[in-house]
């Protein structure tokens, strides 16, 4: 019996780490390009109702991800060019594209609240993924395993390629970047696509996967706590799976408690837990002093004009 | 000028809203006029137009005074219901007690309130380095787990059929209308008294004059002696204060008690009506009025094309990304042209002196090369 | 001497680089205006001119950065447009930035690579490396990161990125301004070599004495415009100076004796541990200054020049111990406010952001500093016409170009922000002035100028202390001078007793007869 919660706990921790891992990954990238997305909630809801909606008018949940992909980086578009070109800050152009997601996929989704979909399905064959015992390797959505090759996709990009090393650089000094002759901005608007196109897909996985059906501001936050672990992570790809899978399990703890009716703490304070946990989990890691090879990207945040 | 950018962006909101909302199959002519313009003519309308700009100006004074220097404090939402629920806890304590008193000590304790939630990032930005974006919006979500919890449990009216709520406030908890016979509470006034306060103070006092330089140039404002701690604390007790004092008018004016549904999103719309206002608390009372239009209008285009209530969250959102869009522009037109008018080519060369050496982030980043 | 091999096949080549007519405008300004000058095959040629005379954008220009609006470049005689600083890579142009373009937070490596269009297998462009870093006798770590390495080791960086492209013309932007005269003279044999294998090399510098040791041809810009082409060993310093400066040279008024007054700044023990990432740790130093006057610390920029001012300013108090005292009161732990009201001033080296606030009035910017030395704000409130009356009097007394002391800090060129800033301290009396770089990025007008007012505020009793990279600046100025080195600061030493050359080893730190092994490696 044990051993059956045991497994359920860890189906449920790469459950809900998941969603989290796919939107940080995305936003690691932006990030070591020198922008900062804090857009990425509002991502992660048009993403949600997208693959909804898609995966009920089709009937493919695949596709529904592909769509959500699809809509999330049409809406960093907007935050490229706001911020790219035209140079506006950073920081209010990220929360308007949150309240603008917020709004979006609640007006969009008004129609389908209440009803459902079906679940994105296993890739295993059906005898493996719903084994009692072995559904642990094989029984999960096919974007738990995908944010695990991402995670190892986006840490190779980052470190072992040329585009990749020109990305960092990008990141670490745009004007050095200019004047040898890299496209600043094309790297940048290309990076801020592909986390657009994560937090998208993060955003399918509670639509398609985790209820599956929609509901406003379905994602609760799990945008900012995407953001949060990129700087819990310093930056690292592998950390931002350790932190992932960290907070997974602080919430499958909340759900478990609550699923369990063990009613020591009161269910609101377990349901702040993750929030808490990002609070202090912040704290921790900026309590330590940053060696130059774990600090933010030198350009984090700041606009670049291309001079000529 | 300084006008350019906010009038553009409304006008681009109102166009661009019609034509999202003709393309989702709504009548998008209709729904804009129907937000926009029809409260203007219906005289109820105005009342409640002036309720609910008062929580966003009050929101937003505060808020403005942080984005200038810098800080950004996202966590208004949750600092507002601390407001209302210190002001709560104030008027249970003393449900029983009448006086002229009560009503002042649940405004301060709200204030206090507000300003305890805001000192959680304040703290751990100034003693940790933690971004104050990340720590003040989670608190948000805690705030109103807590909120959950004080109404299902503890707060919990035991005469009130289970409702998770708390009793009514008596009459010596409750806010007295300004103007006998309407909705204008006396926050209203308030609201419009503090945000001309805030604007002398920006502009005329030597701690006004520390945020604006903390702002624009952090170097330079310690270079003039300003304490970027201090500065950091100041900010973020201000946008707390603010908005403490928001939820401590809300709980005991429009509500008169505390609900769940207490967390309307103010927190959140004041972050635009801030930008929109241009973070200069006159323009924040304008820009107030222009938000809490579309709530007031939103709210009758609900019922009269059935637009749904989402759809104001999508203008709101629409309207701050054109002002950043115009802002933007409008910027770049005044620096391109006071910069060429003295600027020559020598300050564009002018060697950056050691930074080779220094971190990359205090580089130098002259204007100029923009040219 | 005997014309060489390649001073004979010269005539009969079309030279490497020819420009003709190149015209460069920017809003309300002419860069380059008409610009013609040609370098050979070999050649190694100058490229002259003040601050602002249209070097830079001429550089960029032929390293496609910009293009330019008229006149033609003709590369080995066929006219050629170069669209990309790629495009220019392809024609064998590398180019040495002022700046250096590289990533602090990356490997030596790393950094070559990026500065490389297709760059070989990591193992390989080691290899390549190694073997340049052998050829030219350049020591360097393949797999150090940058942030870790010296001013002179970063620029090797950029030269070994520049000399793995096997380049034709080798555009080296102010190479020297960083570097300590031994590092100087390492480079210019390495120019020499690379220039003997046929590479041509097009210089920038506004240092006269450097071009007559290392350039066969020098081309002068003033304004935009080709004012003179010589040959700068026929021709002296003094010359060559006023054809770029378009004037004669006004000399500064020395004061006569040997300064008198009491001790008004002492600096004793004074440490601080860097700040991360890059910070130098302050090491000990201490000096002291008497009235009258003006004590000078030279050194390489990074060697804890900013750190010195910031502890002694206030604005850093943080983990800062050791003693300061003015006028015998110690100010140790005291803010930037409480420093000021005791006559501490401080002028960094960054104006755009540090001494000044760009997007605020000239007004408001004298607020910044003098609220309470001059009383512009009382009672919590700004006296805004107080303010406006000190800045412009600030802007008549050290003629400021600007509209008013209603004009924005970010309205003025260089020179004139910095004479506003200076001014802004000076007309507060201080009992001791604290700058660093004064007269960095400013025209030699406005340099001048601030340099007599440093003298005169001197004379009139002041205690100044100059943080300067200049050494020029610093023999014109300076009293006594000190090096400051690593964050440790040499003694001092009266300006009459010590050589360019001794100062100089100093700035590489070399003290006395043995040098540490730590830091031998930077000047050697």
């Amino acid at each position: 019996m044990s051993a059956m919660l045991l497994i359920s706990v860890v189906m449920g921790i790469a459950g809900a780490a998941t969603p989290i891992l796919i939107a940080a990954l995305g936003e690691l990238v932006v990030e070591k390009s020198g922008v900062l997305n804090l857009g990425v909630e509002g991502m992660m809801l048009i993403g949600a109702v997208t693959a909804f909606a898609v995966s009920v008018h089709t009937g493919s949940p695949a596709l529904g991800c592909l769509a959500a992909m699809l809509a999330a980086a049409l809406s960093s578009l907007i935050f490229a060019v706001l911020t790219l070109t035209l140079t506006a800050n950073q920081v209010a152009t990220g929360l308007a594209l949150t309240i603008f997601g917020t709004g979006v996929s609640a007006l969009a989704g008004a129609p389908y609240v209440g009803i459902t979909t079906t679940r994105l399905g296993s890739i295993f064959p059906q005898a493996l993924a719903e084994d009692p015992w072995l559904r642990v390797l094989f029984g999960h959505s096919p974007l738990v395993y995908l944010g695990l090759i991402l995670t190892f996709g986006v840490w190779w990009f980052l470190a072992r390629t040329r585009t990749g090393l020109v990305l960092r650089a990008v990141g670490e000094g745009d004007e050095a970047a200019h004047s040898i002759g890299y496209p600043v901005l094309k790297i940048r608007y290309l990076a801020i696509l592909f986390g657009g196109a994560m937090a998208g897909l993060g955003g399918s996985y509670f639509s398609l996967v985790l209820t599956p059906m929609w509901a406003e501001r379905l994602t609760a936050g799990r945008g900012w706590i995407a953001i949060a672990l990129v700087v819990f992570a310093s930056w690292r790809p592998a950390w931002v799976l350790a932190g992932a899978y960290l907070f997974g399990a602080v919430i499958t703890l909340e759900l478990q408690s609550k699923a369990a009716g063990f009613n020591a703490f009161a269910p609101e304070f377990l349901s702040s837990l993750p929030y808490l946990a990002t609070i202090v989990v912040l704290a921790v890691i900026s309590a330590g002093r940053r060696s130059a090879k774990t600090r933010a990207p030198a350009c984090l945040g700041r606009p670049f004009r291309a001079s000529a | 000028m300084l006008l350019a950018a906010p009038l553009v962006a409304v006008a681009l909101t109102l166009a661009a809203g019609a034509i999202l909302f003709t393309l989702l199959g709504y009548d998008g002519a209709g729904a804009v006029r129907s937000i926009f313009v029809t409260p203007l003519f219906d005289p109820y309308r105005w009342q409640d137009l002036l309720v609910k700009a008062a929580p966003l100006a009050l929101i937003a004074t505060g808020l403005s005074i942080g984005f200038r220097a810098n800080v950004w404090n996202i966590g208004a939402e949750g600092q507002y219901v601390l407001g209302g629920l210190a002001a709560t806890d104030v008027a249970l304590l003393t449900h029983e007690m009448e006086g002229a008193w009560i009503l002042p000590a649940m405004v301060l304790a709200g204030i206090l309130g507000g300003m305890a939630w805001a000192a959680v990032p304040a703290a751990l930005r100034t003693r940790l380095g933690v971004s104050e974006i990340l720590t003040s919006l989670m608190l948000n979500y805690v705030a109103i787990q807590l909120l959950y919890y004080l109404m299902r449990g503890p707060w919990k009216d035991p005469m009130g059929f289970n409702f998770p709520q708390t009793v009514l406030f008596s009459a010596s908890q409750t806010l007295p209308m300004a103007v006998p016979g309407t909705l204008i509470h006396w926050g209203v006034p308030l609201a419009a008294i503090l945000a001309l306060a805030v604007w002398f103070a920006v502009g005329r006092t030597v701690a006004g004059f520390q945020i604006r330089v903390v702002g624009l140039a952090p170097d330079a404002a310690r270079y003039g002696g300003f304490r970027e701690r201090a500065t950091v604390w100041l900010a973020l007790l201000a946008g707390g204060g603010f908005a403490g004092l928001a939820g401590a008018l809300e709980a005991s004016g429009p509500f008169g008690q505390m609900v769940p549904a207490f967390p309307t999103g103010y927190g959140y719309t004041a972050i635009i009506v801030a930008f929109l206002g241009r973070l200069n608390a006159l323009g924040i009372l304008v820009a107030a009025m222009v938000l809490a239009l579309t709530y007031v209008g939103g709210e009758s285009a609900q019922t009269a094309i059935g637009l749904p209530a989402a759809a104001v969250g999508v203008f709101q959102a629409m309207l701050l990304f054109f002002l950043l869009a115009a802002d933007v522009l409008v910027r770049y037109r005044v620096a391109r042209s006071a910069a060429h008018g003295a600027v020559t080519p020598a300050a564009a060369s002018a060697p950056a002196g050691g930074s080779a050496a220094e971190p990359a982030a205090s580089k130098r980043r002259q204007p100029v090369e923009a040219a | 001497m005997a014309p060489t091999l390649k001073e004979i096949l010269r005539p009969a080549m079309p030279p490497r680089l020819e420009l003709s007519g190149i015209t460069k405008r920017f809003p309300g300004v002419v860069a380059n205006d008409g610009v013609g000058f040609s370098v050979a095959a070999g050649e190694i040629h100058a490229l002259l001119g003040e601050n602002g005379a249209g070097k830079s954008t001429l550089v960029k220009i032929i390293y496609g950065v910009q293009q330019a609006d008229e006149g033609e470049l003709r590369w080995n005689g066929a006219p050629v447009s170069i669209e990309s600083p790629r495009a220019a890579r392809r024609l064998g142009i590398a180019m040495v930035f002022q700046h250096f373009s590289l990533f602090e937070a990356m490997t030596v490596l790393e950094n070559i690579a990026l500065g490389m269009d297709d760059p070989p297998p990591q193992r390989e462009l080691e290899a390549a490396v190694r073997a340049v870093l052998d050829t030219y006798d350049l020591g360097l770590d393949p797999h150090r990161d940058v942030f870790t390495l010296s001013v002179g080791e970063r620029q090797r960086i950029e030269i070994v990125r520049a000399l793995l492209q096997n380049p034709k013309l080798l555009i080296m932007d102010e190479p020297t301004s960083v570097l300590t005269p031994q590092e100087v003279e390492q480079l210019f044999a390495t120019l020499r070599r690379i220039a003997a294998e046929g590479c041509s090399i097009l210089y920038i510098s506004h240092k006269l004495g450097e071009i007559q040791a290392l350039c066969e041809s020098a081309t002068i810009l003033r304004g935009g415009k080709v004012v003179a082409t010589c040959d700068p060993r026929s021709e002296t310093a003094r010359s060559m100076a006023e054809m770029m400066i378009g004037g004669s040279l006004k000399d500064v008024a020395r004061r006569d004796g040997a300064p008198v007054g009491p001790v008004r700044l002492a600096v004793d023990g004074l440490s601080a541990p860097g700040e991360p990432p890059f910070g130098t740790t302050l090491k000990d130093v201490g000096f002291s200054v008497r009235g009258g006057e003006i004590f000078g610390i030279a050194g390489v920029a990074g060697n804890g020049q900013n750190e010195l001012l910031l502890a002694l300013s206030g604005e850093r108090l943080e983990e800062v111990t050791g003693d300061i005292r003015i006028d015998e009161t110690c100010v140790c732990g005291l803010g930037v406010s409480a420093r000021r009201r005791r006559g501490l001033a401080a002028v960094p080296e960054e104006r755009n952001g540090h001494a000044a606030v760009p997007a605020l009035s000239l007004s408001e910017n004298a607020i910044l500093s003098a609220r309470t030395r001059k009383r512009l704000a009382a009672g919590g409130l700004l006296r805004l016409g107080a303010a406006k009356a000190y800045a412009s009097g600030v802007i008549e007394a050290f003629s400021v170009r600007a509209t008013g002391a209603a004009a924005k800090a970010r309205s003025l060129s260089g020179g004139n922000l910095q004479k506003f800033v200076m001014g802004r301290e000076i007309l507060q009396d201080p009992a001791v002035l604290v700058v660093s770089q004064p007269t960095w990025g400013v025209d030699a007008g406005a340099a001048g100028f601030i340099r007599q007012a440093m003298l005169d505020l001197a004379a009139r009793g002041a205690a100044i202390v100059v943080i300067s990279q200049d050494l020029d600046e610093l023999f014109e100025l300076a009293d006594r001078i000190a090096v400051i080195n690593d964050g440790h600061l040499s003694p001092a030493r009266p300006l009459a007793e010590v050589t360019v050359d001794e100062i100089g080893l100093l700035m590489g730190g070399i003290h006395g007869a043995a040098p540490r092994p730590a830091t031998s490696e930077r000047a050697a």
